[in-house]
């Protein structure tokens, strides 16, 4: 690392190692549920379950992206974040905020609304933490010697993010409108602005591990953005064609969406150009395979499995099936997953001084991951093809149709456990590297 | 080849241009005139029924015009397929509805709540859903007469 404050980045990326297993914890009770172990449904209910499962899936990676910010603007600006102690105050209250949240989901406090199942009460706080954490990173940024693309396309990235949750605080007497809106934070979300700060991080990643020249990969990282919000705004159309809104929004967002994989595509040939193209051969070789890994997983997860159900033809039959709990995994977990992973596993050794680059359990964690999920994939796109299929051409009855899948419910466990199990690899590896010291700081020779 | 300042134009460009067709088509279908949910209906009741069903978190097991989980039925059409009273009598019982061996949370409802909730579905059950309504899982209409087809 080259200036001291980039500490504060290993601190969020210990919470979201916590995060993340209690994630998995949540996303196993559903799956055993699933098939008929549901002997903790008076404590936690599926209801229950679920929104802590994708809520902390959300927090998790929020968490890594302000990590990646703390460790990120400080190195493109070139000088030390504003305020060290308002950044552990930040980090703090988001933990407090988020534990908050969660606790309350197991006593009925919530909002039903899906992804966003946070009490208006608490969003405030919410709003209150991010607006601390964009005056960090804005202020470092502005007051720093230079401000680079990267940084602000990261930048404008978390900026976006914070004010598009703000739509998702409306009320609204009508169930459509409430969803009209949801989806401005959900889809313009992972569909649009998550995707610069991937792209951010991304273009970092690649101009440190690689070598390449960065006007070059900055020039493509405007592209990429550009293709992402071209195709990506109207897009969210793709949620609008059966909830009672108007039709033209079948075409609208049938031919835009359909052109959102376009910008998963130019990031999955970006990253393995450069990764072709460079000459400087940085030994954390662990790291660029996040790196690459990510803009493939996620080319494939968000971007083919996603334009598999987005034409409005095959979306009336797909529509809230197990089909989109496929896609959703999958994209999740190939986007934005994958892209903390890396910038965490670049971060390690630079935060810490120890340069354990390519040992086995971080080469295995990479590996198993991958694996897992992609049997979890499979698992749900099987489940979710015969469902559709019998619900929806045989007009068979819900639970009759339940329990003719329940047995990919069982792949999914076993597929799942080693999933976990590449998960746990990956951690045991975060903690051997042990804490930030001041000793890793490194002449700035950019 | 293409330069950099090209490229941001290309970003900057695309970004506006198709952000503010966004608001107009926004503004288009939100309009009086385009819609489809016979929004004069939405009565307090159904307001009422709309908050019991974010209170309790329904979503996080079935799926509302084709949203939400997929652990328990859609319930769009639900009081067609099932009828009032059966509806009132899942959500009022004190014990786990288990009609298949998959729990629902016992609610205990009272009559009003139940009331309010059946008056939200029956508003849903109205809205034109661009043929939605018609191919998620079965309606009472297409088992009782199958060929007919409106
Ligand atoms: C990294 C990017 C992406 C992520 C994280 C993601 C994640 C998700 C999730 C979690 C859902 C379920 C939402 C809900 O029902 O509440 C969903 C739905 C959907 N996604 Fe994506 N997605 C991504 C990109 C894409 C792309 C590029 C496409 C199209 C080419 C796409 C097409 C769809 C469609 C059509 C649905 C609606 C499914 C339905 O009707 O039930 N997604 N996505
Ligand atoms: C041990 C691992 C996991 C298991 C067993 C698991 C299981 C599940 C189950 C059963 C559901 C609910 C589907 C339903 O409504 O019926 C779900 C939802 C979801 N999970 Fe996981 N999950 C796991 C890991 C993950 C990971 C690592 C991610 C992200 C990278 C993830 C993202 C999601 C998302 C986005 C949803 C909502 C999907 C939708 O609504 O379409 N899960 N998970
Ligand atoms: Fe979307």
């Amino acid at each position: 690392m080259k200036y001291k404050s980039q500490k504060v980045a290993y601190w969020f990326f210990a919470l979201c190692m916590l995060l993340f297993v209690l994630q998995i914890v949540y996303g196993f009770i559903m799956g055993f549920a699933r098939i008929g172990m549901d002997g903790l449904h008076e404590w936690i209910p599926f209801n229950t379950a679920r929104a802590v499962h994708t809520n902390l899936l959300v927090v998790w990676l929020l968490t890594g992206f302000m990590g990646a910010a703390y460790y990120i603007i400080p190195e493109e600006a070139q000088r030390e974040l504003v305020s060290v102690k308002l950044a552990y105050v930040q980090l703090i209250s988001l933990a407090l905020v988020g534990v908050a949240a969660i606790i309350g989901y197991h006593f009925n406090y919530w909002e039903g609304r899906k992804f966003l199942e946070i009490p208006r009460e608490l969003d405030f706080l919410v709003v209150i933490n991010v607006l601390l954490f964009l005056g960090i990173i804005l202020l470092t940024l502005f007051k720093g010697k230079r401000q680079t693309t990267t940084a602000l396309v990261l930048s404008m990235g978390l900026l976006f993010a914070a004010l598009l949750y703000l739509p998702g605080m409306i009320w609204f007497d009508s169930q459509v409108t409430d969803s009209f809106f949801r989806w401005w934070v959900v889809h313009l979300w992972v569909e649009g602005v998550w995707e610069l700060i991937m792209g951010g991080i991304l273009a970092f990643l690649l101009i440190k591990l690689t070598g390449v020249d960065r006007e070059v990969i900055e020039k493509w990282l405007y592209v990429i953005v550009g293709l992402t919000f071209l195709s990506g705004i109207l897009g969210t159309g793709h949620h609008y064609y059966y909830i009672g809104v108007n039709n033209i929004w079948l075409i609208v967002g049938g031919v835009f969406s359909a052109l959102e994989p376009l910008a998963f595509f130019a990031m999955a040939m970006f990253a393995v150009y450069m990764y072709r193209k460079g000459e400087r051969n940085h030994p954390n070789k662990l790291a660029l395979f996040w790196t690459v890994g990510a803009s493939i997983v996620s080319f494939i997860g968000a971007g083919l499995l996603g334009f598999a159900h987005t034409l409005p033809q095959t979306n009336l039959y797909t529509h809230g099936t197990l089909v989109t709990a496929m896609h959703g995994h999958m994209a999740f977990w190939g986007a934005y997953a994958m892209i903390v992973l890396a910038i965490i596993s670049y971060a390690l050794p630079n935060l810490t001084g120890r340069k354990r680059y390519n040992n086995f359990t971080g080469n295995a964690a990479f590996w198993i991951t991958n694996i897992g999920m992609l049997g979890m994939t499979v698992a749900f796109g099987v489940a979710g093809v015969a469902q559709v299929y019998m619900e929806r051409k045989l007009k068979m009855d819900f639970m009759e149709v339940q329990n003719e899948i329940s047995i990919h419910f069982v792949v999914l466990i076993i597929m799942a456990s080693l999933f976990a199990a590449g998960v746990i690899m990956y951690i045991m590896e975060f903690v051997k590297y042990g804490k930030p010291t001041d000793e890793a700081l490194e002449p700035n020779n950019d | 080849m293409l330069s950099k300042s090209q490229a941001r134009a290309f970003f900057l460009g695309g970004t506006v241009v198709t952000f503010l067709i966004f608001i107009g088509l926004t503004v288009y279908s939100l309009a009086p005139g385009n819609d489809q949910t016979n929004s004069e209906n939405i009565t307090p009741q159904v307001v009422h029924g709309k908050e019991l069903w974010e209170a309790n978190n329904c979503m996080g097991c079935h799926s509302i015009m084709g949203e939400g989980a997929y652990y328990a039925p859609e319930l769009t059409k639900v009081i067609d397929r099932r009828g009032e009273g059966m509806v009132k009598a899942i959500l009022m019982s004190p014990v786990p509805w288990e009609p298949s061996g998959r729990k629902m949370v016992a609610y205990g409802m009272t009559e009003e709540e139940a009331e309010a909730m059946v008056e939200y579905f029956k508003w849903i059950g109205e809205i034109d859903l661009n043929g939605f309504d018609r191919i998620v899982s079965p309606l009472a209409k297409d088992k009782v007469q199958p060929t007919i087809n409106d």
